[in-house]
Formats: structure tokens, C-alpha cells, sequence
């Protein structure tokens, strides 16, 4: 989606400005927000993909304008809420009735396991690669209303296929609950006198990663 | 949008108002949560301590090191970053395919998540704000010397700058050049040189003289 988080190229953002001291979180609520997203998606009932859709479906000045850890939070109730897991009438009240635990409710003494583990998303591909390195490609002007990964700086652009690193899931299926639906992921190289024309900076290229759908041969 | 500059945060708001309305609405929803057998808070409590005591930037200097002194490993951190990551025990999370990418005298790498916030967390820890914030964010890819400058990081006209936008589930960390003056050092002394900048590619590694 042409959403507020599709932010490359863009103008008007200010300085990077990095924190001198750099606290790893600025309050206590921001670690519970990043441990309490964690363990609910332990829960299996939606994937990375459709959390990051659902940060990025947030309204552009929410999302632009408040702390990622906030951000997350208000995703978390969407993905609480759009899955059952939790009412919004329970989320109005702060409160709600004791339930017995969910069954893949994560316990503490499963979490080093759980996060040393992780989630990989390499998937098999019967298919064969269309692209190979050196080929040139162009990415098609996807602007779909849903999640996708395909950056709208890049949108039409060609690029040179540089890495080719097998089947991955498809987030932009993933993320609506239509499946896996892997696909061949390459790594694409721009010059960055082609995306940005004579005002790039000289001697300068950007990589990206993407899936086979996102692009035409050039 | 609006001036950073004013913010001790880096993004957003940070008036004691906001701070507190968040710690309601966090702990809000963890109560509901923990009475409905979603989550356990002492499993809360476990993730919050892996990344504030034993997930960060020492792993990837670590993994830094170890490329600037054995060849072998380098060569397996070029063909199968995740093995060889795996190796120094450093898996999972926001890990599960690594990619490394080495700095040379002609050639810089640095890394950016344009789309959201994605980072090498199982070498790097979690991201710093900055490197999550709309700045970085849109500036990375069209202005990277611009954006370097201003973490003080100078390159020569003709060096090429690669910068890398985490679009799918790889992750990279890039390997900075090794400091002069450092022939003979062991791994461990050369770790405390890798900054989480380094790695990140918004700075470099410390000279011996520099090192804190």
C-alpha cells in the first residue's frame, strides 16, 4: 500500500539527529510493549507479515509522528481485536474476565528457545529461478491497496540482479491470510544516478531484495 | 514534517503527558492480556532481559573480530552468513538470514529498513531510534553521504557507497575495515574496537588510540 511507512526518497524528515545517552528503552511501558508483542505473537493466530501491515495500515500522522514501540502497541490491539483474541469493549475498559490459558500461551522458561530458534522463512520452490545473476530487471508499477514489499521509490525502475537466494514466503500473500505462497528472492542493484537523477550523490548504488512477481525481465 | 532538533527522543513527542497515557495504555493491556491466559508475565519479563542483558552489539563484534582475524571463518561469513554466525552461538530471532557485507578501501556498505524497522537483532540487539525514525528512514537511500556526514563519517569522492534496504527477511551487518595499527591483536581486545555504528554502517571501527 502507499502507505505513510513507504518512506525512501522522501523530503522533509529532518535531521537523523541519534540520542547522545541512546537508552535502549525511554520507559518502562516501552519494554513491556516490546516483550507483550513478542510473547502474543507466540500465539500463532496472524505472522510478521500482517503485524507489519497492521503498523502500516496505522493513520499517517500516528504513524509518523509517535514512538515505534507505541506504534507497535496500537498494532497489537488491531491484531488482538481483528483475530478475537480480545474485544474492544475489554480494551475500552482496561479489563476483562479471567479465562483459562491459552494453549500456546508462551511460558517463561520457553522463551530463550522460542527466540533462539526464531522464525525462518526460506520455503522450497519447485519452480525454476526466471532470473540469474547479471540479468538486467525491471520492477513492475505495483501499487496494490494491501502489504507489499516492493518500494514505491524503486516502482518501473531497472536494476541488476546481483544475488539469487531461493524460495522465501511472499509477504504480500502472507500478510492477508492467503498463504505462503513462496516465491524465487533476488537481490536487485540500482545506480543511484537512475532513481534519483542528477541530484544523486555521486558513486552511490541501492540493494534491494525482491520477489520474483515484483519483476519483468528488462 | 517537523524538527527533530527539539526532541531528546529523536521521534515523537516526549512530554510527560504522552509517557504517562502509554504507560496506562501498555499496562492496560497487559493486564487484560495476563487474565485471559494470553501471555505470562514472567515471560514478559524474560524478553525484555534477553535483549537488555545478553542480545546486542557484543555479539556482532564478536562475530567482527573473529572475520578480522581467522580467513576461514571470513570465507564462511561470505558464503553462509547464518552458519557462520551460528557458530559463535549467535541464531534466531531477526537472525534467521544473515547476510555479511565487507567494507574495503573502495567500497562502503551501510544498511537501512525503508518499509519498517528491520535489523540484524541476534548480532545487533534491537535498533536505536534513529535508525527507525522517518529521517533515516527516507534519507538513507537518496542521500547516504549527507546522512553519513552527520554521524561524522567522511568518504573519499570516489569510494562507492552501497547502501542496503532490508525489503525482505535477510539481514545484514556489514563488517568494517580493520584499524590500522592492530597487526598482532587477539580477537577480544580487536571486539572492543567493532562499534554497533560499524556494523550498521553509519560509522567505523575505532583506532586503537580512540578505543574506550
Amino acid at each position: 500500500m502507499n502507505g505513510p511507512h513507504d518512506l525512501g526518497g522522501m523530503m522533509g524528515h529532518g535531521l537523523i539527529a541519534p540520542e547522545v545517552d541512546e537508552p535502549l528503552f525511554h520507559a518502562d511501558w516501552e519494554a513491556r510493549a516490546l516483550g507483550v508483542t513478542l510473547a502474543c505473537g507466540a500465539l500463532g493466530h496472524w505472522n510478521i507479515d500482517e503485524s507489519r501491515h497492521a503498523r502500516e495500515s496505522l493513520p499517517w500522522p500516528i504513524y509518523l509522528d509517535t514512538s515505534y514501540y507505541e506504534i507497535w502497541t496500537r498494532a497489537l490491539e488491531t491484531l488482538l481485536t481483528r483475530h478475537g483474541l480480545v474485544s474492544a469493549d475489554e480494551l475500552a475498559a482496561g479489563e476483562a474476565a479471567t479465562a483459562t490459558a491459552h494453549p500456546r500461551r508462551l511460558a517463561a522458561s520457553a522463551v530463550d528457545a522460542v527466540l533462539a530458534r526464531g522464525g525462518p522463512t526460506d520455503r522450497p520452490v519447485n519452480a525454476a529461478p526466471r532470473f540469474a545473476i547479471g540479468d538486467l530487471v525491471r520492477t513492475l508499477n505495483l501499487q496494490p491497496k494491501g502489504h507489499t514489499r516492493l518500494p514505491g521509490y524503486v516502482r518501473g525502475h531497472v536494476g541488476t540482479i546481483i544475488a539469487a537466494h531461493g524460495g522465501f514466503i511472499l509477504p504480500d500473500s502472507n500478510a492477508h491470510g492467503r498463504g505462503e505462497a513462496p516465491e524465487h528472492l533476488y537481490t536487485l542493484r540500482f545506480d543511484g544516478a537512475d532513481l534519483w537523477g542528477a541530484e544523486a550523490e555521486p558513486c552511490s548504488a541501492v540493494m534491494i531484495d525482491a520477489w520474483e512477481s515484483y519483476l519483468e525481465r528488462a | 514534517m517537523h524538527d527533530h532538533a527539539d526532541h531528546h527522543h529523536g521521534q515523537g513527542h516526549d512530554h510527560g503527558s504522552e509517557l504517562d497515557e502509554m504507560t496506562a495504555r501498555v499496562r492496560a493491556l497487559e493486564t487484560i492480556l495476563t487474565r485471559k491466559g494470553l501471555i505470562d508475565p514472567a515471560a514478559v519479563d524474560r524478553i525484555i532481559d534477553t535483549y537488555q542483558n545478553r542480545v546486542g552489539p557484543r555479539n556482532g563484534a564478536a562475530v567482527v573480530a573473529r572475520a578480522w582475524t581467522d580467513p576461514g571463518f571470513a570465507e564462511r561469513l561470505r558464503a553462509d552468513a547464518t552458519a557462520a554466525i551460528a557458530e559463535l552461538g549467535f541464531t534466531g530471532r531477526q537472525g534467521e538470514h544473515m547476510q555479511a557485507l565487507f567494507n574495503a578501501p573502495d567500497t562502503h556498505h551501510m544498511v537501512v529498513c525503508t518499509l519498517c524497522s528491520c535489523y540484524p537483532w541476534s548480532v545487533l540487539g534491537l535498533p536505536p531510534v534513529w535508525y527507525k525514525s522517518p529521517a533515516y528512514r527516507s534519507r538513507a537511500v537518496r542521500e547516504p553521504r549527507a546522512v553519513l556526514a552527520e554521524f561524522g563519517v567522511s568518504l573519499p569522492p570516489e569510494t562507492q557507497v552501497q547502501v542496503w534496504d532490508s525489503t525482505a527477511e535477510l539481514r545484514y551487518l556489514v563488517i568494517p575495515q580493520r584499524p590500522e595499527g592492530t597487526e598482532g591483536w587477539e580477537a577480544e581486545r580487536l571486539a572492543e574496537l567493532v562499534t554497533r555504528d560499524s556494523m550498521i554502517g553509519t560509522g567505523f571501527a575505532l583506532s586503537p588510540g580512540n578505543a574506550s
